[in-house]
């Protein structure tokens, strides 16, 4: 088996580039794109229309889940984890599961704090008084 | 030439590198990880701010101008050109990594410079867009833009919306700084000389970790 030194280290080169890993590229630069403007199409979807609290709330958590698609395209694909070891793949995917909590952690807690605030302090929407004109009138929903 | 390696092979057996990477490239990874924790603490701290409150300004209303244009209204416009420039200047990082592969001086050199046009180009965009809103009377601690409900709104908008996309729009100075330092080196035939062009992987894995962290601030403060 032919080894390969970088700075003293001893690596085995992965499987050599091809005319295929080129291909591989374009081919998810279109995934990546195709996903973008799908993600643009219900962004103005929500922006015209007058959803459901519900509808807007599902097509919010569409476009997540296509922007996790995306993330996964951009880690294994051209920054190549994918063809990593897989025990480096989990040294650094792992930690990153605490995300998973740190999330549904932090929103509850931020959802919880507006119920609280809502029921025994209502008359005190804003912290910060602000004193400057509005840009805009207001929203459209 | 190069071959990959035999599934049995004894990774811990010492005498090589058990990930199989060199040890720059392993650290540029455990450093992105370090930053992917900065940036979800940021926006999750934002995503709990804004679910506390009980209404929030409407991004389409605000990001809304595009340079030239007037007083259109295109809401997603500008950005969604500043996400496709990202996403370009992506692909040619990757293409000038592809080339470090083939050892090809001229088109890593080449497709380094493409990648460097696309960093300069979303700078230029990000610092219109923060200069427009500067001039509508949004900064830190200053929010002009209403609720979504017609409320006045609190100062936490403008303020998370700088802190984030300042915090990215610096990691894509950086990125640019660098970039332009490896390529010089490059065209130089520095890496030419050391044998292989790991340092262009290297910057390649931050360009692209920028190009990630940007598909989740377009997530959450334009699109959602």
């Amino acid at each position: 088996m032919e080894h390969q030194t970088f700075g003293g280290e001893v690596t085995i080169p992965h499987a050599a580039p091809t005319d295929e890993s080129k291909k591989r590229i374009y081919k998810t630069t279109i995934v990546l794109s195709v996903i973008t403007i799908i993600e643009l199409g219900f962004g103005y979807l929500l922006y015209m229309t007058d959803f459901s609290h519900a509808l807007d709330l599902a097509f919010k958590g569409v476009i997540i889940i296509l922007s996790l698609a995306k993330a996964f395209y951009i880690v294994s694909v051209f920054m190549h984890l994918g063809d990593e070891i897989r025990n480096l793949i989990m040294t650094i995917v792992a930690p990153l599961l605490i995300f998973v909590w740190f999330i549904i952690a932090f929103l509850y807690e931020g959802v919880s704090w507006k119920n609280l605030r809502n029921e025994y302090n209502p008359k005190e929407p804003v912290k910060y008084e602000q004193h400057t004109t509005p840009a805009h009138e207001g929203g459209l929903k | 030439m190069a071959q990959a390696a035999a599934a049995n092979t004894k990774w811990w057996s010492g005498g090589k590198s058990p990930f199989n990477v060199e040890y720059g490239k392993l650290m540029m990874w455990y450093f992105l990880m370090s930053d992917a924790f900065t940036f979800g603490a940021f926006l999750i701290s934002y995503g709990t701010v804004r679910m506390s409150s009980n209404s929030w300004p409407d991004p389409n209303l605000v990001f809304n101008s595009l340079p030239f244009a007037g007083h259109a209204n295109l809401p997603l416009v500008f950005v969604s050109l500043m996400t496709f420039i990202l996403i370009v200047s992506s692909v040619t990082m990757v293409l000038a990594v592809h080339e470090g592969h083939h050892g090809n001086r001229k088109g890593v050199v080449k497709w380094m410079f493409w990648t460097i046009v696309g960093g300069l180009a979303f700078l230029s965009c990000q610092a219109w867009e923060w200069n427009h809103l500067y001039h509508q009377g949004a900064w830190w601690g200053r929010n002009p833009f209403p609720n979504a409900d017609g409320t006045i709104a609190s100062t936490n908008f403008s303020n998370f919306f700088f802190t984030i996309t300042g915090f990215h729009g610096f990691h894509v100075f950086s990125g640019v700084v660098i970039n332009i330092i490896v390529t010089i080196m490059a065209w130089r035939g520095v890496f030419e000389r050391r044998g292989h062009y790991l340092m262009i992987e290297k910057i390649g894995l931050y360009w692209h970790f920028v190009d990630l962290v940007w598909v989740f601030v377009f997530l959450f403060f334009y699109l959602v």
